[in-house]
């Protein structure tokens, strides 16, 4: 419903008001009803993580040149738009440009301008410990008969070798 | 049960009111989320993998200098109670104690306690880095955890895109990662009425608040958390330096509310205050909201100076000792809500007396 003050936000409160002429109720928004000092934020803050689910339903468009899946955690879009939450930072390479798009509605901006970084030299044991984890993730694929999955493991444990 | 008294401070060397502001400003929290390249998030993840994300992060902390002589605690071999317990302690989140029914903890979940820092690992992210400070002190907060991250960073990889920085399981934290936040009591301008204006301003100001815990918690007490709302597309020092401008602004508004409640209405506020002592000095059952209330109106009247003889550092340990797990920790048992309301306004009477006699 609309705010009866400014008639452009939608009203979060209803004042009930009874008095000779009978009751009236007048729907306010956030901010008219903050300029008649009512508070109606105070007690209970936005839930920023709800809210922030509901814009990604909202606004996540599926992007012609994203993939379907992460290549690496197998998570898709609409296990993002389920949760709120991506499943690796590989999912940032999956689905770029979508995410590029929702960055810039909940940042104001997509471009990092905090300090920069480099991460150090891999180690051969930690290309090691990588295999093993994709090998493992292969296995389980298989038992579980998720063929696709273990196709798309396959190859990259391949690029690995 | 767990001892937090073990600690390298203790786990409460925020609560001793050295801090700049440290009346108003309870304490000052800065964290960095941070994820190890080659792995799912936590919430993707398997056990497995949860825990081999674990072991690397041991072994960096283990020969990392600004970790030196940390405490690991597996909060995932913890009972309930002393999840609880961290949690009331503000040294981890909901979601690493797994407090959530429906997001029990996860295994592999656990924390690094240092003096006044701390390394969450497998919340959220694989690694949240804080610092916590007693007081106003945004700037040396950061230096604290720059210096932990800095040293981290150069013994695992990071998960860095060249775009969007740093990367973390949730968008809104990408990009910095920082999430800096003033935990500030605003009674001044609660009972002005002000304070509806002051938070749409922050909004303005691309900063947020929310209550005592964190996301989703209420505000109890007149006590706010004020945080930078968005994490990409300014630097950190951007970041930090506007968060201290405007908190600067709000404290100096609280102090103008507080002048002005004593010029306008000083009997009415120096009797409502002291019914908030009385009733804690005497009460003999409190619930928690009740108990933080009447502590909110104490504290002011000890910021206006009408109340002598009672330290911050009291007040602020009153607001975290009366909390139910550490109420059940000091009597030593589990507590019905009615035992932990009565066992509440004895543990208050009792520190309020020790204090008493210096003043009345």
């Amino acid at each position: 419903m609309l705010c009866d003050g400014c008639k452009e936000r939608d009203s979060v409160i209803t004042l009930t008001r009874s008095d000779a002429q009978g009751v009236t109720e007048l729907h306010l928004c956030e901010r008219c009803a903050a300029e008649r000092g009512i508070e109606t934020q105070l007690a209970t803050p936005k839930p920023a993580l709800t809210d922030f689910i509901l814009a990604v339903q909202k606004q996540l468009p599926a992007s012609a040149t994203d993939s379907g899946r992460c290549s690496f955690c197998s998570s898709t879009l609409r296990d993002f738009k389920t949760t709120g939450r991506l499943g690796c930072a590989y999912c940032y390479g999956a689905f770029e440009s979508s995410l590029r798009d929702l960055l810039r509605r909940v940042h104001g901006a997509s471009r990092h301008q905090g300090k920069s970084y480099r991460p150090p030299q891999p180690h051969v044991e930690e290309g090691a410990t990588m295999l093993a984890e994709l090998r493992d993730r292969l296995r389980r694929a298989v038992e579980q008969e998720q063929f696709e999955e273990a196709a798309r493991l396959r190859d990259q444990i391949k690029v690995l070798e | 049960m767990l001892d937090l008294s073990l600690l390298p401070d203790g786990g409460v060397s925020w609560l001793d009111a050295s801090g700049e502001h440290a009346s108003i400003v309870l304490s000052t929290r800065i964290r960095l989320a941070r994820n190890l390249e080659g792995f799912a998030f936590p919430g993707r993840a398997r056990d497995g993998e949860r825990l081999r994300v674990l072991a690397r992060i041991n072994e960096a902390v283990s020969e990392s200098p600004p970790l030196h002589g940390n405490v690991l605690v597996r909060v995932d071999e913890l009972a309930g109670e002393e999840r609880l317990l961290l949690h009331e302690r503000h040294l981890v989140s909901r979601e690493l104690a797994g407090l959530d029914p429906q997001h029990p903890v996860r295994s592999g979940a656990a924390v690094y306690l240092g003096d006044g820092t701390g390394v969450l690992i497998n919340e959220e992210d694989h690694l949240r880095l804080q610092a916590l400070r007693s007081g106003f002190g945004v700037a040396e907060a950061y230096a604290t955890v720059d210096a932990m991250d800095q040293d981290l960073g150069r013994r695992v990889p990071f998960a860095f895109h060249p775009e969007f920085g740093f990367l973390t399981s949730c968008p809104t934290n990408t990009g910095t990662g920082m999430r800096a936040s003033v935990l500030i009591h605003l009674p001044g301008l609660v009972l002005t009425k002000e304070i509806g204006k002051t938070l749409s301003g922050l909004q303005q100001m691309g900063l947020t608040y929310r209550g005592l815990y964190g996301e989703g918690s209420e505000v109890v007490g007149n006590f706010f958390q004020i945080s930078n709302q968005t994490t990409l597309g300014r630097s950190e020092q951007d970041i930090i330096e506007q968060l201290t401008y405007v908190l600067r602004t709000v404290i100096s508004r609280e102090e103008d509310a507080r002048r002005v409640l004593l010029r306008d209405a000083p009997y009415i506020i120096e009797d409502k205050l002291w019914r908030a002592y009385g009733t804690l000095r005497y009460a003999r059952s409190l619930t928690f909201e009740e108990a933080m209330n009447y502590l909110s109106g104490v504290r002011l009247a000890v910021g206006l100076k009408l109340i002598s003889g009672l330290s911050v550092y009291t007040l602020n340990k009153l607001l975290i000792f009366s909390q139910a797990a550490h109420l059940a920790q000091a009597e030593g048992k589990a507590l019905t809500e009615s035992e932990a309301n009565l066992a509440r306004a004895r543990y208050v009477r009792q520190l309020l007396a020790d204090e008493a006699g210096t003043h009345g």
